[in-house]
């Protein structure tokens, strides 16, 4: 369990995190999301003991991490991909790190089957990709089979396989009764792999709370309705009190009325429907709507 | 929401994990692995032995052509003190100086411009105990390197200067403390580059600064006064060369071997204080 407790870290006359409290339980993957320069990457340095706080703290069951003589027991973390030696082999930084924490060298091994880089062990880090990068980052997080595991930006780089292989295993390390804290600026990583959220802009907690109450946050819900005869069909659901759009498709875009209502009033007026397709507002939507204010960098912003 | 229902706790994770106790030796076992995976490190540890024998096996080979063409008196004086000197001149010193100081340098940029060092706190959060690991992981390397360096010199400039009958055993005055000199000059750099690194952590900085600390700021001081002289012998070139061999009769400044250690030993200490104790308390 991380507890975050009244976080605070200014740099200079900036500050990166105001006065943040959230927790994030075992038994889930919890996401942390923010758009670019919310803070995530400062909070999860902190948690680490990298960064230190201007005030507030930190404890990841129950103890300050920069308090353990070693960490790789209790903590498993990729922050960055490139945090790497370039001149060393997979298998040497995987061997260096186990030896510091006197985890056996088989482990190693382990971990490098476990993420998929067994037959690159021997070559150096240097002539990885981004995606293998992400690989040796989780293996170094696993290495020490810890209870706790945070990750900051982890599906960067990875191809679809990757991406389909790292979610499966944080649900896999979440069933397992581990804490998993996954960082993403791209809601659309976070909307089939995470339980809980937390959300973050420009370094003000927006949010805590698990996907589906996140999702309902979103406003724009509508249905849409393919049917051969849309002339009949719109006034009547205009009619019912909704506002219909006609898509350049031929489709109808319904705001206003769900679809089960939509499905009645066709069948009343002898109308086919072809397609009934609810959109529930996507994660997406809500998550730029709430961050819509605390957006760092805005593309085409005026000053 | 796919949340699973009924979760499997199998690894019970939130009991504290059964843990090895924290011993310094997996530390120094782990930064052991880590100087000697990178190509860099022999790589370097080569270029330095190459770089002081050119430098001593040139000197021998030009005394030993000179030597018969001297006088008597002149061919007794170079085996008194000549030949002694040959087996690790003042060049041989400096290039053993700025190679070994620059692989202890490497050690501790390499993880601070690689962005390493996160990696390494985040593995072990005791960042002093790192350090600690790391100088003493660099001091045993360099010193077994300055060792062996220094005696395989000694051995083959001697052995070209015994051509001519020339050359200095290990019983011959000022042979053992010459060597015991050289020798320890190889941790010492390392230290400094080390805790300079530490400091600066920049690799380009680090160069320059080195650079101008040992061989930019020593020309620029007069050797004629007493002040500049003082600051003269507190570089680590000077003291070497006071704990190796006699001081001329002639100085006009003279100053005691015990001093030149003294200012080894703070070289080497006040590098290791900062090499260690910087680590603490800078955001990474």
């Amino acid at each position: 369990m991380i507890e975050v407790h009244e976080l605070t870290k200014r740099y200079g006359r900036k500050l990166a995190v105001n006065n943040l409290s959230f927790t994030v339980n075992p038994g889930q993957v919890t996401g942390f999301l923010g758009p670019n320069g919310a803070g995530k990457s400062t909070t999860l340095r902190m948690i680490l003991g990298l960064h230190t706080p201007t005030s507030g703290s930190v404890t990841i069951d129950g103890r300050a991490f920069r308090s353990l003589p070693r960490g790789m027991r209790h903590v498993g973390a990729l922050l960055d991909a490139g945090d790497v030696h370039g001149g060393r082999t997979a298998r040497a930084h995987l061997r260096a790190l186990a030896r510091s924490n006197a985890i056996p060298s088989s482990r190693v091994e382990e971990v490098l089957r476990e993420v998929g880089l067994a037959d690159a062990a021997n070559r150096r880090i240097g002539g990885f990709s981004l995606g293998m990068r992400q690989r040796l980052g989780i293996a170094t997080a696993l290495l020490g089979d810890p209870p706790v595991l945070l990750f900051d930006e982890p599906l960067n780089g990875l191809d679809p396989e990757g991406v389909y292989w790292v979610r499966g295993l944080f649900r896999r390390l979440a069933a397992e009764g581990r804490t998993v804290f996954v960082s993403s600026h791209l809601m659309s990583e976070m909307e089939h792999t995470a339980h809980q959220l937390i959300v973050l802009g420009r370094g003000e907690l927006i949010a805590a709370e698990s996907v589906a109450e996140f999702a309902a946050r979103g406003t724009d819900r509508s249905v849409s309705v393919r049917t051969p005869d849309t002339a009949a069909l719109a006034p009547l659901l205009t009619a019912a009190g909704a506002s219909v759009e006609r898509e350049p498709d031929g489709q109808l875009k319904v705001v206003g009325l769900n679809s089960d209502r939509i499905a009645e009033i066709a069948f009343e007026h002898r109308i086919l429907l072809n397609e009934l397709t609810n959109h529930t507002s996507s994660l997406e939507k809500a998550f730029m709507e709430l961050t819509a204010d605390s957006v760092e960098y805005l593309a085409g912003e005026t000053k | 929401m796919t949340a699973p229902t009924t979760k499997k706790m199998t690894a019970v994770p939130n009991l504290p994990p059964l843990e090895p106790r924290a011993r310094f030796a997996d530390l120094f076992a782990a930064e052991w692995i880590k100087l000697w995976s990178l190509r860099s490190t022999p790589w370097a540890f080569a270029a330095t032995v190459v770089a002081v024998l050119a430098t001593t096996i040139a000197g021998a080979v030009g005394d030993s052509q000179n030597y018969t063409t001297y006088d008597a008196p002149h061919q007794e004086y170079f085996r008194m003190f000549g030949a002694v000197g040959d087996s690790f001149s003042s060049g041989a010193a400096t290039m053993l100086i700025l190679g070994v100081g620059a692989i202890g340098a490497i050690t501790v940029l390499g993880e601070y411009t690689s962005g390493m060092i996160r990696t390494t706190f985040t593995a072990v959060p005791a960042r002093r105990s790192v350090m600690a690991a790391k100088v003493a992981v660099v001091t045993v390397a360099t010193t077994v390197f300055g060792v062996a360096l220094v005696l395989v010199s000694y051995g083959v400039t001697q052995a070209i200067l015994s051509g001519d009958h020339a050359s200095a055993g290990l019983g011959h005055h000022g042979v053992i403390r010459m060597l015991v000199a050289s020798s320890v000059l190889a941790p010492v750099s390392a230290l400094v580059g080390m805790g300079l690194a530490a400091v600066i952590r920049h690799s380009v900085l680090t160069i320059v600064v080195t650079i101008a600390l040992f061989f930019i700021l020593p020309s620029l001081l007069d050797s004629q006064k007493h002040l500049t002289v003082s600051i003269l012998h507190m570089t680590i070139l000077q003291a070497w060369g006071r704990i190796g061999f006699e001081q001329s009769t002639t100085a006009r400044f003279p100053w005691t071997v015990t001093g030149a250690c003294l200012v080894l030993a703070i070289w080497g200490l006040v590098s290791l204080v900062l090499a260690i104790f910087t680590s603490n308390h800078r955001d990474q």
